[in-house]
């Protein structure tokens, strides 16, 4: 296993490398898992925008931003 | 068989937000596109007539769109046009447009589209940017694994069109439904294929399509046929409950996305070479918290200055031209003095004032077309997100906003960018609140006569500077307010892809400016024009020879202009607009305005720098007057109260530029917001809000101003 621990969405910094471990079926979340956020999906997290919360993770091969403080249903874990 | 074509084709052009989607639909179609609005709502609708062989069909650029279940308003009108679930009927062909760049991600829409089982072709956009990354795309492949036509197109290529509309033609021809189940890929189809085999050991041949059927629902026609056989009942019902079961832990989603990467993954093969990554090496200085934020401001600086100093001469062209014009056809109705009036005053000064905000809202679209077809625009954002998401907007809202202080109307226009209905209108609404370039003479002449004179140069420049910022402070809590109370419609959560860079294409910025420009004449443009001659009307009439005469008898004086300035000011005073000023200035007592103020104030309805030359007729130094005039100047210095106190205090100065700085007197604004929200409902309600405000705000000032004693 890579694995080391499942944190929350919000606790990401930059450059790490994770996996989605879980997320909530909400109606927010929804989008974020058709633009391929789903469960397994690795993704790692390119930049911090400037006064944090912000951030753009690149997943399947594209960048996509969003905010921490709204993708608070996610868990993922980290890749070493 | 019976004669197919009718009526004419049509072809739904549909994908992923940058997905090169509208590229391609320019590139098809050229310039004589149909922009207009799908009913009842503010979604655009644009379409051209394709000729392929010998008919021609109808093709439509729907909106982009993540997904089939749509979140927002937009993505709903999309929605139902893709299925036909609207005001429109089912499209006969989709041309389906797949980002090569983003494979694994548009896919994921596409498996929602193969579910329809309608005729479609894949267009596959971008691939050249496949090459840089160190991969290559087997179309053949992919066309096999999709089960449609698959042709790929890059940028205005024409071979890969002339195959596009090829292939598009065949589909209309000799329509060839996409079959494919994906949304359930390897738990659907392994027991798909596993029942099939226990039917085919009873000797039935049965479709997959049945059984998927029978999979999905209960009482499917194989759900009567199994009935005989205890065992295949059997096996059916496990089946059944063992994927609702599947279906609890493992989404829908995720499901389509696993079929995508196994699609991609058999598809995209790296090419061997070594990846230049040319979007990371400028996004590690263009995203960068530091450089990233200083680059941005420059350009956003590069921005404002171009709007404001490019469209300047274009604009004072654009005046010039119509003022000569005004002189020109005035000469020769002379003989008529109405007639002169409504030709001069209203038609062409009401013309002239529509044309004039063209050279801002070219400049403006052309600049955020580059910005967005090089990709910039979505890095702005993603800079400026936190600065505007605290107040309830997200960081697209920024040039909406910063475009605004040149002129709100391509401002308004610009907040198109907002992805949902709700924070698109919250930006529409505070928009104006920036102090635009219209505001400037009102500043700089109440300014020059009341600040500069008695505290200097440092408060007059002062004073400029915070009426800029006032406009900006106050837009903060109104958004606050707006989306706790009034503004309904979810606000979704912030997504935002970054697409890689590219260099823009000539022909969708000539588009995109050609056809903003186009609606803003056709739609605002009227509105504007019909109430120029509104109040022309009203601030002509009535009109007679005998009261001119009565005017010219109230004053003694050799000088021929004073007694032409004092005509102009009796006229203007009792015409209707006059009248309404007399009528309502009771209610502008507190702000220390009097009726000639006020008066004023409602002939600058159209246009707010209209109040200037309306208080120079208003205190009998003609209407010619502009900002700078000495002669304006002194006579608001020296106006007087009835009882002989001054009129106009610093204070009262103060009060009258805030009063401009936030009221909605702007035609032109009114009827931009009339036509980006689709309803006279929004135009009134920024009308009501933003005169309150200005009312309010005047009051304050001058009430504070008695209060500390400063009149």
């Amino acid at each position: 296993m890579l694995t080391s621990s499942a944190v929350k969405f919000g606790d990401l910094k930059k450059g790490t490398r994770a996996r989605v471990v879980s997320i909530q079926e909400t109606e927010e979340l929804k989008r974020l898992m058709e633009m391929g956020l789903t469960v397994d999906t690795e993704f790692q997290v390119m930049k911090v925008a400037p006064f944090g919360d912000t951030i753009e993770i690149k997943l399947r091969g594209y960048s996509l931003c969003l905010r921490k403080g709204e993708a608070e249903g996610v868990i993922v874990e980290i890749l070493e | 068989m019976a004669a197919v074509s009718i009526r004419t084709a049509r072809i739904a052009v549909v994908g992923n937000p940058n997905s090169g989607k509208t590229t391609l639909f320019n590139s098809l179609t050229g310039s004589n596109q149909k922009v207009a609005n799908y009913p009842g709502v503010t979604v655009e609708r644009v379409s051209a007539p394709l000729k392929l062989g010998d008919r021609t069909a109808e093709v439509i650029d729907i909106p982009g769109v993540y997904s089939l279940d749509p979140q927002s308003e937009d993505e709903r009108v999309a929605t139902e046009a893709i299925l036909g679930l609207g005001s429109e009927p089912l499209p006969d062909v989709y041309l389906v447009v797949l980002n090569a760049a983003s494979l694994e991600r548009n896919l994921f829409l596409f498996s929602q589209l193969a579910e329809t089982r309608r005729p479609m072709v894949v267009a596959l956009t971008m691939g050249d940017l496949l090459a840089p990354q160190g991969l290559e795309l087997q179309v053949a492949k992919l066309a096999n694994l999709l089960g449609v036509e698959v042709v790929p197109v890059i940028g205005h290529r024409s071979k890969g069109l002339v195959m596009l509309k090829e292939a598009l033609e065949r589909q209309l021809q000799n329509p060839k439904p996409a079959d494919h189940e994906f949304g359930r890929p390897i738990a659907v189809e392994t027991k798909v294929a596993s029942l099939r085999e226990r039917f085919a050991r009873f000797g039935w041949d049965t479709s997959a399509q049945e059984i998927r059927e029978a999979l999905q629902s209960e009482g499917a026609p194989l759900d009567r046929k199994v009935e005989e056989v205890a065992e295949l009942a059997e096996a059916l019902t496990v089946a059944r409950r063992e994927l609702a079961q599947l279906s609890e832990t493992r989404s829908e989603v995720a499901d389509r996305y696993q079929w995508a990467e196994m699609v991609t993954a058999a598809c995209l093969t790296p090419t061997g070479q070594p990846p230049r990554d040319l979007t990371a090496k400028l996004d590690r200085v263009l995203t960068h918290r530091v450089f990233g934020l200083g680059i941005f401001i420059a350009i956003m600086y590069g921005v404002f200055l171009a709007i404001y100093q490019l469209a300047e001469p274009l604009m004072a062209l654009i005046e010039q031209g119509f003022a000569w014009l005004g002189e020109t056809v005035g000469a020769r109705l002379e003989g008529n003095p109405m007639l002169q009036s409504a030709v001069v005053d209203g038609v062409i000064a009401g013309v002239g004032g529509v044309i004039v905000f063209l050279p801002q809202i070219l400049i403006l679209f052309a600049l955020i077309a580059i910005l967005e077809g090089s990709g910039y625009l979505a890095r702005a954002a993603f800079l400026m997100d936190r600065l505007l998401g605290w107040c309830g907007l997200n960081g697209r809202a920024f040039i909406p906003l910063l475009s605004s202080y040149a002129c709100a109307i391509p401002g308004i226009m610009a907040a198109r960018v907002m992805p949902d209905a709700r924070s698109r209108l919250a930006t529409i609404l505070v928009a104006p609140l920036m102090s635009c370039s219209a505001r400037l003479p009102v500043y700089l002449l109440l300014i020059g006569a009341f600040i500069a004179p008695k505290y200097g140069p440092w408060w007059a420049g002062f004073a400029l500077f915070a009426m800029h910022l006032l406009g900006f402070l106050v837009a903060i809590p109104v958004v606050l307010i707006l989306n706790r109370g009034f503004l309904k419609g979810k606000r979704l959560p912030f997504l935002l892809e970054l697409p890689p860079y590219q260099w823009p294409k000539p022909r969708d910025l000539f588009l995109a400016v050609w056809f903003r420009g186009l609606v803003f004449l056709k739609t605002a443009g009227t509105i504007i024009f019909a109430m120029s001659i509104l109040i022309w009307g009203l601030s002509y009439f009535p009109r007679s020879e005998a009261a001119d005469a009565r005017y010219r008898a109230e004053i003694q004086s050799p000088d021929e202009q004073a007694i032409e300035h004092h005509i102009e000011q009796r006229r203007l005073e009792d015409s209707f607009l006059g009248r309404s000023g007399r009528l309502i200035a009771p209610v502008f007592e507190p702000a220390g305005f009097d009726w000639r103020i006020t008066t004023a104030i409602l002939a600058a309805f159209p246009a707010r720098e209209v109040v200037v030359p309306s208080l120079g007729i208003m205190f009998s130094v003609g209407g010619d007057q502009d900002e700078s005039s000495p002669d304006i100047r002194r006579a608001l210095s020296q106006a007087t109260w009835p009882d002989g106190r001054p009129l106009m205090t610093p204070w009262t100065a103060v009060g009258l530029m805030v009063f401009f700085a936030l009221c909605a007197q702007c035609m032109a604004t009114l009827a931009t917001v009339k036509r980006e929200t689709n309803s006279w409902k929004w135009a009134g309600f920024m009308f009501a809000y933003m005169t309150l405000l200005a009312y309010l705000g005047a009051v304050l000032v001058n009430q504070l101003g008695r209060f500390l004693g400063g009149s």
